[in-house]
């Protein structure tokens, strides 16, 4: 295998394992990991390490954004119109817009000096979760979907 | 609305209706809520350790005030899934004041350091310190923990769910966990949650209405001076030139507002004292956050960069395009 299959095949699967290692970066932001004994998997200890995992949510964040910016120059080019436009992935497309908003403002949130409404910081770490849960769900049903009705081009993003 | 207009408390009926209809609703009222308060804005509390005698009218004072707000425990506990998660209980030890708990949010510590040649008691008021951009606020999953535009940091005790975040994150792991109290009873008391997290809040409702920390009010010796962060900066350093003493709190964890004045170093009290659980060290403290926040330049540009990648990708397809054609 070249070099360039080699590239090409870690930018093909690169969003991909980036949105996962965001779900499971996030979902370490809650103490569940170590509760429930996850954590204890050898090799898994770090998903109990609150300031490690929320290190790599902020970095995964940075690759997600940079990809982001790429699709949506390359859409916008033509490169990639026509790709992905089965209604599953338009609606990822749209959660995923949601996590993107959510995420920036929790990271504002997070700088020092700025102070959030208890409403707003309540609102906004719950909506946060709860569009993760469904880009997993949609993830699942666009799977089945594309099972189905294979001549779909379903796109993950 | 503006942030000194809101509730600062939210009721458990509220908090569970808030999470589905916020998350329509978030867009359109989030941007008016953010406020930012630069440093400036802080009140910060000097705490001359030198003066404190260890009468413990501080730590009186702060448990009769705050003896409305303290947990009201249901027993039995839940029986916890699983076993890992045992609870919490100081509903039975309220009276212990050496150290900190759900029911006591400041306490003294008391060591014994040589001041000039001699051998002296030194007494030390110690409670939640309240960093200029709390670990434990910032990074409560489920935004119990709130920051105050004046620097006050705060647990809400109906939000709360008593996952110890807080605690595991704070770099003094001062919030202290009470079980069978709380909003995780009302949700899946056996699977999430195992109470409410407690920690001092500075008497917040006593300063809104223009009063003084119920500790600082009884204290006889006058060991606590509160004031805008900037000038009570400039006057520990001020005393401290003076007394040839030192410093802690102004830069520990990226700052704090509770600025310590000690006439030993701060490593010799650390190594003399009792430390453990419920009793905080005085260790160099690394700002906890700038890790995370030092990514944020990068997390601006990246998009950025992905937009110019894909542009010089463009380009090199058109002019190879071009080349063929030509």
């Amino acid at each position: 295998m070249g070099v360039k299959k080699i590239v090409s095949t870690v930018l093909t699967f690169l969003p991909g394992i980036t949105i996962a290692m965001l779900a499971v970066t996030g979902f370490a932001q809650m103490p569940i990991f170590k509760r429930y004994y996850i954590a204890d998997i050898p090799g898994f200890g770090w998903l109990a390490k609150f300031y490690v995992t929320h290190y790599m949510h902020y970095l995964l964040a940075v690759v997600l954004l940079a990809f982001l910016g790429h699709r949506s120059v390359s859409w916008f080019l033509g490169r990639k119109r026509g790709a992905g436009t089965v209604w599953t992935t338009k609606i990822k497309r749209l959660i995923l817009a949601g996590l993107v908003a959510t995420g920036m403002m929790l990271v504002v949130r997070n700088l020092p000096g700025y102070h959030f409404s208890p409403g707003v910081l309540v609102a906004l770490d719950l909506t946060h979760l709860g569009l993760t849960v469904l880009l997993m769900v949609t993830g699942v049903v666009s799977v089945v979907v594309s099972r189905i009705i294979p001549d779909q081009n379903n796109k993950s993003v | 609305m503006s942030e000194k207009t809101m509730d600062p408390s939210i009721s458990r009926r509220s908090f569970l209706k808030q999470g589905a209809a916020s998350a329509v609703t978030i867009a359109a009222t989030a941007l008016p809520t953010v406020a930012s308060a630069g440093e400036s804005q802080q009140l910060a509390t000097l705490i001359d350790i030198e003066k404190c005698v260890g009468c413990g009218a501080c730590v009186e004072a702060c448990r009769e005030k705050n003896q409305e707000n303290y947990p009201r425990v249901k027993k039995p506990f839940p029986k916890m899934i699983p076993k890992r998660a045992k609870p919490e209980d100081w509903s039975d030890k309220q009276e212990i004041i050496h150290r900190l708990t759900p029911y006591n949010w400041l306490f003294v510590q008391t060591t014994r350091v040589m001041v000039d040649g001699r051998e002296r008691e030194l007494n030390i008021p110690r409670r939640c310190m309240h960093c200029i951009n709390p670990p434990c606020v910032k990074l409560c999953p489920w935004g119990a923990a709130r920051q105050f535009p004046n620097g006050i940091s705060r647990i809400d005790p109906d939000i709360c769910l008593g996952g110890s975040k807080c605690k595991a994150v704070c770099p003094w792991k001062i919030p202290q966990r009470q079980s069978g109290v709380g909003l995780y009873l009302d949700i899946m008391p056996s699977m999430a949650g195992n109470g409410v997290m407690y920690k001092c809040d500075r008497c917040y409702d006593r300063i809104e209405k223009g009063g003084e920390p119920a500790c600082i009010e009884a204290c006889p010796e006058g060991v606590q001076t509160l004031g805008p962060r900037d000038e009570i900066i400039k006057l520990a350093r001020e005393r401290a030139r003076q007394i040839n003493g030192f410093v802690y709190g102004d830069t520990e964890n990226g700052g704090t507002n509770t600025i310590y004045l000690s006439p030993v170093p701060f490593e010799t009290l650390n190594k003399s004292m009792e430390q453990g659980p419920g009793r905080p060290d005085f260790e160099p403290k690394k700002d906890a956050m700038a890790h995370g926040n030092n990514l944020v330049t990068a997390m601006a540009i990246a998009p950025f960069a992905g937009a110019m990648a894909a542009l010089g990708k463009f380009y090199m397809f058109t002019k190879k395009s071009d080349t063929k054609e030509g």
